[in-house]
């Protein structure tokens, strides 16, 4: 059940980011939608859970892009477990830290992913501050509001059923 | 962090994936283009994903624009607001329709003009990666699509195809940071390498002397074979010069890729020479 969630998720997220996210802010704003799902998965399910839904998906994103496959899956992998450990070491419940933690975790998985790809010497990047502030910020937003909507949904169900109980 | 213990189970794992990863890229980085046949099955299966992504999104937007938003005015005035908001429906419609008609008389004027043997496509999807500038499109293998064929559109140069399935190919926009072309500009012919930087353009290996200005057209030399010669690229936006050195040049795409809709795929073959214009008669082009 919970594996199936977590593939549902990685799922959902790739296919959002391929049909969604280049709308957003004119299609220039980098936000990846799916570092985002691992980044909360990790959060909420652990080390190994974020590792392996960081794997999984970096594996996926790598094969349908252009790049060489396993860089993004590493650098995921790496993202998911470290922030997995830091999220069972730390309380991340509250909103600054959490946004910090996308914040931290978008910035680590673009210095793994750039820096990978320069040390193999396959891609350059001058000058990439920018949109490596403008991609974290993009994902802390989005991260919070994630988590926003995901923890208020059980509640707002719940007191509907009530309401409609009391009706009756 | 006793999580990243090695002696324990979890750090194992994560040695375990962190070693596989690194395998993985090292076998292709020796081979330069990894596992095309796995590459090729993933993306074919995800593209029919994102073809029913997108196909479903549009229905959820036609039934909350055709059921809900009316449901709701009906509320208010049930009769005449239910007309208007028919009428309004209608007329967004015919605006989008009308708005498709433009694009598509574009696209077809665009055809009627170039000597070259094309196929217009439907943009379905984006790029996986946001590391990375590509689009999927609607046609593939069966549609006679290749590695390497051009794609443009009628605002200029859009890219290549890198990776055609049955149904679907995959686009590498000319501004992915992978991406380069042959090109000249059109008043000093200044020759050079259009090279994508993942937001816009840079013009390489242009000699400094070379006689260039701020807002020169720079079009496809065709000189690498695979971008048909004289396609717009785009303006130059800034020049730095250096003495005696390359200058670094920047250029605005004329083709705004965040909102890509249809495309025209060259289907001739590298090293195009352009074929004749009755060779177009057997185009599948919407």
């Amino acid at each position: 059940m919970r594996t199936a969630g977590v593939l549902i998720a990685i799922g959902l997220a790739l296919a959002l980011q391929t049909t969604l996210a280049r709308f957003v802010v004119g299609g220039t704003t980098a936000i990846d939608l799916v570092l985002v799902t691992v980044v909360y998965i990790a959060l909420t399910k652990g080390p190994v859970s974020g590792m392996l839904a960081g794997s999984l998906a970096g594996l996926i994103q790598d094969q349908l892009s252009t790049g060489v496959l396993g860089i993004g899956g590493l650098a995921k992998s790496i993202v998911g477990f470290v922030v997995g450990a830091i999220g069972q070491q730390f309380i991340i419940s509250a909103a600054l830290p959490r946004f910090v933690t996308f914040i931290g975790a978008t910035a680590a998985y673009q210095a793994l992913f750039m820096g990978l790809y320069v040390v193999l010497g396959l891609r350059s990047f001058p000058s990439p501050w920018k949109a490596i502030a403008t991609q974290a910020l993009g994902n802390a937003v989005v991260g919070m509001i994630a988590f926003t909507i995901i923890e208020a949904l059980p509640g707002v169900i719940e007191r509907r059923r009530i309401g409609r109980r009391s009706r009756h | 962090m006793a999580l990243l213990d090695i002696r324990q189970r979890t750090g194992w794992l994560f040695m375990a994936v962190v070693v596989g990863h690194i395998l993985l890229i090292s076998t292709q980085v020796a081979t330069r283009r990894g596992v095309p046949v796995v590459e090729a099955l993933t993306f074919g299966v995800f593209a029919e994903v994102q073809r029913t992504t997108t196909s479903g999104i549009g229905s959820v937007r036609d039934v909350w624009q055709n059921y809900f938003a009316l449901q709701q005015t009906r509320q208010e005035n049930q009769q005449l607001r239910t007309e208007v908001a028919q009428l309004r429906v209608g007329l967004q419609q015919e605006r989008a329709l009308a708005e498709q008609s433009r694009m598509l008389q574009k696209l077809l004027d665009m055809k009627m003009e170039t000597p070259l043997k094309t196929t217009a496509a439907y943009v379905i999807a984006g790029a996986a990666s946001p590391d990375f500038r590509t689009a999927t499109i609607d046609k593939g293998t069966r549609d006679g699509l290749k590695p390497d064929m051009a794609v443009i559109s009628p605002a200029g140069v859009v890219g290549r195809i890198i990776l055609p399935t049955s149904r679907a190919a995959k686009i590498q926009l000319l501004i992915d940071r992978d991406a380069a072309a042959g090109a000249v500009t059109e008043r000093g012919r200044a020759q050079g390498v259009v090279v994508g930087t993942g937001t816009s353009l840079r013009f390489d290996h242009v000699s400094g002397t070379a006689d260039i200005k701020v807002g020169d057209r720079v079009a496809t030399s065709g000189i690498e074979g695979i971008y048909p010669k004289g396609f717009e690229i785009g303006h130059i936006e800034s020049i730095e010069r250096r003495a005696g050195e390359f200058s670094v040049i920047i250029i605005r795409p004329t083709v705004e890729f965040s909102s890509l809709e249809a495309v025209l795929v060259v289907l001739t073959e590298s090293n195009l020479a352009a074929p004749a214009a009755d060779d177009r008669s057997d185009d599948e082009g919407r």
